[in-house]
């Protein structure tokens, strides 16, 4: 080792007293950077757990999520996430995310592929078949009821609202009341 | 909160920095407990007698807040003199049916100044017969309290009438002592005595106490009424409506308070209007009138103007004066169509298609094995979700194919799995437990096949729309009317800012700025009158990001709060009946008589240039009818309720019932368990005797559930993370270690828990955070569950499903079940595979005596 290169040396050099500072970095320590630092973009979010809505950032490189954090502009959370909302990342990126349609058919014994569109069609098929089969024109006193009991529906308390106004939108119109979500639960 | 809120929590923290006192209230010890100044362990379901303690010791000790109480509460008002206390008819009040388990409401109604009762609008004077279908329209009002036919309510201001009001809460709660909740909760008079004491000190002029609760409120068989004993005492010590007051629902997801608002629930149409009951409210002229009367006070008068709005915002053109807007399309309800009811039509082949979106019933619902059994009866299923939950996955891997109750391929469900895009590839707006909307920025685009609800949805209404095309069945009209073209974008996605706007509403073809512009002759439309002014001045104020909310008190520049951006609601109440605030500490919202307008911190939640000392003109109605102290504006009466004439099904003030399920008898009254209570008597859903009946002693222990910091409801976005799952690997159950010596439970070992519906195993976690309570000369233990976990083959961590446990025994006014407390015995040791577990729960039930009567009666 080079005298310069006496750990003491490199102390004073960089005025590092304490030696925990410079005088001991590594070279691999000196490149390292934040990897928010190389993000393309930064979209503001809401954390998807509980409903104190604290504020996210999303770091965006090469149209990837490579880190999600609090927002520490938020009013709410000041920046702090909790065990779950700092594990966000893991849920966006999962490797066992299921991202194409899956199809049991019935008896069957395991999943198959479907394409995306012939499953929607199948649904709106059995969707306008079951509402058919399941309607209710009034009831024994000849009061109106203009519903079909063939429909239900759970879900909603993870969604947004503008999905929210849309499902009950449609169900209504549909005449499906079984509409629920976990503010039932 | 600290456990399931942590992050809300900092606040709670922070006021304890500056001198708050933090007590905890819980079963069991926790995080929370940790941080508090006072942990006093309660038993499970007695919640109503310790708050109506506290409700008696303030009265009695003539502790409340005399001038915000006379103002702005009904303390005043008389009742009907046909009215009786379940202190004079033994734990039931006026109007029992007990055929139809339901009361008829009449004789709890207001008096009126000119003889006779305050009725519903639209009612003839006489009494209604009750039916059953009542009870399901108890959680109909939603934001603005049942209707009155008009405000001329007879008024006591010397409260010495013993009908008045106050005297009836007096009455009502005078037998709830320390003694009572020394031998009702477990709660020693010392532990008693600090909380009262704490909650006195810090209420007044000069300081506020607030109330959190989860689900640890909601989920009982008297929950709505728990929260109400909340309410009565917050309103008598003058804690609604002011800066550090108020009952804070803490909502476990992160838009359940947006899924109620535009509900995707069965009893509700958006901004809290009911859906129309069949025979009662199914024309527009009947449900108006059930929603308001022209002659109440308050702004829920206007309800014309929300509803047809709303049906101007579904049906478009197509909705005009002529055919009344199209209310004729909406569909009615008979009865509660609640999410259990609808599981049990399941069963009997009663529906044929199931849509679960994002969340996980085969684990996460009560009663979950009858949840999977019902799964197995559907035509098709439909999941959409980010991962391959047990719901999905149940004809491959639910534990009742384990058992053989099913077969897969005799299995006829035919299940679609759509994969769901995340939270972070989507923009729209989540609204938090606050009742704010933030708008979220989609990060990137959803991976393969993924999709948001909002594009699946429209697709699928598309696709169900052109198969009735050219339809001229009446009962497409209302698909066909339907509103349902979306600009899209480049990728066929619909532009979520274009529901929000719709949802915002529209008047002569520009947004409207507030509710107050929406109208009720066909010239407005809204989706959601609450959230009209989320987009003022075309600006989408849920994406308002300004740091800290531009700092001030109620930082208002970050996000949307419904309504109006009010953050505090009925903050008029925040200063006294002459418009100054109480103190100068708890300064919020006061009229400034210069400007001749309310001002302050917040925006008023009343009518901006009403003057505290306005009296409205007789006959008037509506906001008109409004006096300037008359701070309550979405009430019928424009007052706090302390006494509720109307609108909750099971009484008009909270009582005490011991739960379905429950090994010690009602030390108050001789009526066991809540008299309106909702239950199914079938052999799928056996309930545990309660004390006093043979069998009790076979499942001699209470279970209460709940959830965990590292974990999410049923696990769907927990159990699939490595991060969280390593951190709760296991399902466990805590008890305390007195249990574990009785039971030769070892810490660490596993324990077998048997209810009368299922048997599970879990992980024993012995520790003095379960502590045995005393309680009528009998020790009561408590074990504590959480239910995160479930059976599949997916999940990075799986266990058995503490929801498979629970019966389905529900409150009468919102359909929600009791999961906080139940009835089991616990054993060491795992439990037997295959179909040897139905033996075990068999083999107890009959050792019970247990058949679909027990527990049956009130």
């Amino acid at each position: 080792m080079a005298f310069l290169g006496w750990p003491v040396l490199r102390q004073v050099a960089t005025r590092d007293w304490l030696g925990r500072g410079p005088s001991v970095t590594s070279p691999t320590t000196a490149e390292a950077g934040a990897r928010t630092s190389t993000a393309d973009r930064v979209a503001q979010s809401v954390c998807p757990y509980c409903a104190v809505g604290c504020g996210q950032r999303i770091f965006v490189r090469d149209e990837k999520i490579i880190q999600i954090e609090g927002d520490p502009d938020s009013p709410i959370s000041r920046g702090r996430l909790c065990p779950k909302g700092a594990a966000s990342e893991q849920l966006v990126n999962s490797p066992r995310r299921v991202t194409t349609v899956r199809y049991r058919r019935p008896y069957g014994t395991q999943w198959e592929d479907l394409d995306l569109a012939t499953a929607t069609d199948m649904i709106a098929d059995r969707f306008v078949q079951a509402r058919r089969d399941y309607w209710q024109e009034q009831d024994a006193d000849g009061n109106r009821l203009d519903r079909t009991m063939g429909i239900a529906s759970l879900g909603g308390a993870t969604l947004d609202n503008e999905e929210n106004y849309l499902i009950k939108k449609l169900f209504t119109a549909a005449g499906a009341i079984q509409i629920e979500n976990q503010a039932r639960i | 909160m600290a456990e399931c809120h942590p992050v809300g929590f900092q606040w709670v923290t922070e006021a304890k920095l500056r001198g708050a006192k933090v007590i905890h209230v819980d079963p069991r010890f926790t995080r929370t407990s940790a941080q508090a100044d006072r942990h006093i362990p309660i038993r499970a379901g007695s919640d109503v007698v310790l708050l109506g303690a506290l409700i008696n010791h303030v009265l009695s000790n003539d502790l409340w807040f005399r001038d915000y109480v006379l103002a702005y509460t009904n303390a005043t008002s008389v009742i009907s003199p046909e009215f009786r206390d379940t202190e004079d008819l033994e734990g039931l009040f006026s109007g029992y049916d007990p055929e139809l388990r339901t009361y008829d409401q009449s004789s709890w109604a207001y008096a009126q100044t000119d003889g006779g009762t305050v009725d519903e609008p639209g009612s003839d004077g006489t009494a209604d017969t009750a039916t059953e279908s009542d009870t399901a329209e108890g959680q109909a009002f939603g934001e603005g309290g049942p209707p009155l036919e008009h405000h001329r309510i007879r008024k006591d201001p010397t409260l010495t009438d013993p009908h008045c009001v106050l005297n009836l809460l007096r009455r009502h709660y005078a037998r709830y002592t320390p003694e009572l909740v020394a031998e009702t909760c477990g709660i020693s008079v010392d532990d008693f005595a600090y909380l009262a004491a704490a909650v006195v000190a810090n209420s007044g002029r000069e300081r506020t106490t607030a109330f959190c609760y989860a689900v640890g409120w909601t989920q009982h068989s008297a929950g709505a009424q728990m929260i109400r004993t909340a309410a009565i005492l917050q309103l008598l010590l003058g804690n609604m409506g002011r800066p550090g007051g108020g009952i804070m629902a803490l909502r476990g997801h992160a838009s359940i308070q947006g899924s109620t608002d535009i509900p995707t629930l069965y009893n509700l149409l958006p901004g809290y209007l009911p859906m129309p009951v069949a025979g009662k409210t199914d024309t527009l002229a009947s449900y108006l009138d059930g929603i308001a009367s022209k002659k109440q006070k308050g702004f829920w008068a206007n309800a014309d103007a929300y509803t047809i709005s709303l049906l101007k915002a579904w049906f478009g053109d197509a909705a005009t004066a002529e055919n009344d807007y199209c209310f004729g399309h909406l569909p009615t309800l008979s009865g509660a169509h609640g999410t259990y009811q609808t599981v049990l039509s399941m069963l009997e082949g009663g529906v044929s298609g199931y849509f679960v979106l994002g969340q996980n019933p085969a684990v996460g619902s009560a009663h979950s094995r009858l949840q999977r059994l019902a799964l197995a009866k559907l035509d098709w299923l439909v999941v959409r979700d980010l991962q391959m939950i047990e719901t999905a996955t149940f004809w491959q891997d639910a534990p009742e194919i384990e058992t053989g109750e099913l077969i897969t391929d005799q299995i006829g469900t035919e299940v679609f799995f759509l994969p769901a895009a995340s939270y972070a590839e989507k923009s729209g707006t989540f609204t938090q437990t606050q009742r704010l909307l933030q708008w979220r920025h989609k990060a990137v685009e959803p991976p393969g096949d993924c999709q948001s609800e909002l594009d699946f949805f429209h697709l699928l209404g598309q696709k169900i729309r052109e198969r009735l095309a050219g339809s001229d069945d009446p009962r497409d009209r209302p698909l066909l009317d339907l509103t349902w073209d979306y600009p899209v974008d480049e990728h066929g996605e619909v532009d979520p800012e274009a529901v929000l706007r719709e949802i915002n509403g529209h008047a002569d073809g520009e947004l409207v700025d507030g509710f107050a512009q929406l109208r009720a002759d066909g010239t407005s439309a809204s989706g959601c009158w609450i959230y009209a002014g989320v987009y003022a001045g075309g600006v989408n104020r849920s994406a308002l990001r300004v740091p800290n909310g531009g700092g001030g008190p109620t930082a208002s520049e970050w996000g949307w709060a419904w309504p109006a951006n009010r953050r505090i609601l009925y903050n008029r109440a925040s200063a006294d009946p002459d418009g100054r605030p109480w103190s100068e500490r708890k300064k919020l919202v006061w009229w400034d008589a210069d400007a001749s307008r309310w001002v302050g911190d917040d925006v008023p939640d009343f009518p901006i240039g009403l003057a505290p000392d306005h009296r409205a003109a007789p006959g008037t109605g509506g906001p008109d009818a409004l006096d300037g102290t008359d701070a309550f504006i979405m009430q019928a009466d424009g007052v706090g309720w302390l006494f509720a004439p109307k609108g909750l099904v099971d009484g008009p003030l909270p009582t005490h019932y011991e739960a379905q399920e429950s090994p010690v008898p009602n030390p108050v009254y001789p009526v066991q368990a809540s008299p309106t209570r909702v239950t199914f008597r079938r052999q799928d859903n056996l309930f545990a005797a309660s004390a006093g009946q043979p069998g009790v002693e076979v499942y001699p222990y209470v279970f209460t559930t709940y959830r965990l910091t590292e974990h999410h409801t049923a696990g769907g976005m927990s159990r699939w993370l490595p991060y969280l799952a390593e951190l709760q690997p296991e399902m466990f159950c805590e008890v305390s270690p007195q249990l574990a010596a009785e039971r030769d439970l070892v810490n660490g070992g596993w324990a077998t828990l048997v209810s009368p519906r299922a048997a599970i195993e879990a992980r024993v976690l012995v520790t003095d955070r379960m502590r045995p309570l005393a309680v009528r000369g009998r020790t009561v233990h408590q074990i504590g569950l959480p239910y995160h976990w479930g059976v599949g083959g997916h999940a990075v961590v799986e266990g058995d499903a503490a929801n498979d446990l629970l019966g389905l025994a529900l409150d009468p006014n919102v359909q929600i079940q009791e999961s906080k407390v139940g009835s089991c015995d616990i054993r060491p040791g795992r439990r037997p595979r295959g179909p040897a577990v139905l033996d075990l729960v068999a083999e107890y039930q009959r050792r019970a005596g247990l058949t679909p009567d027990t527990s049956k009666e009130a």
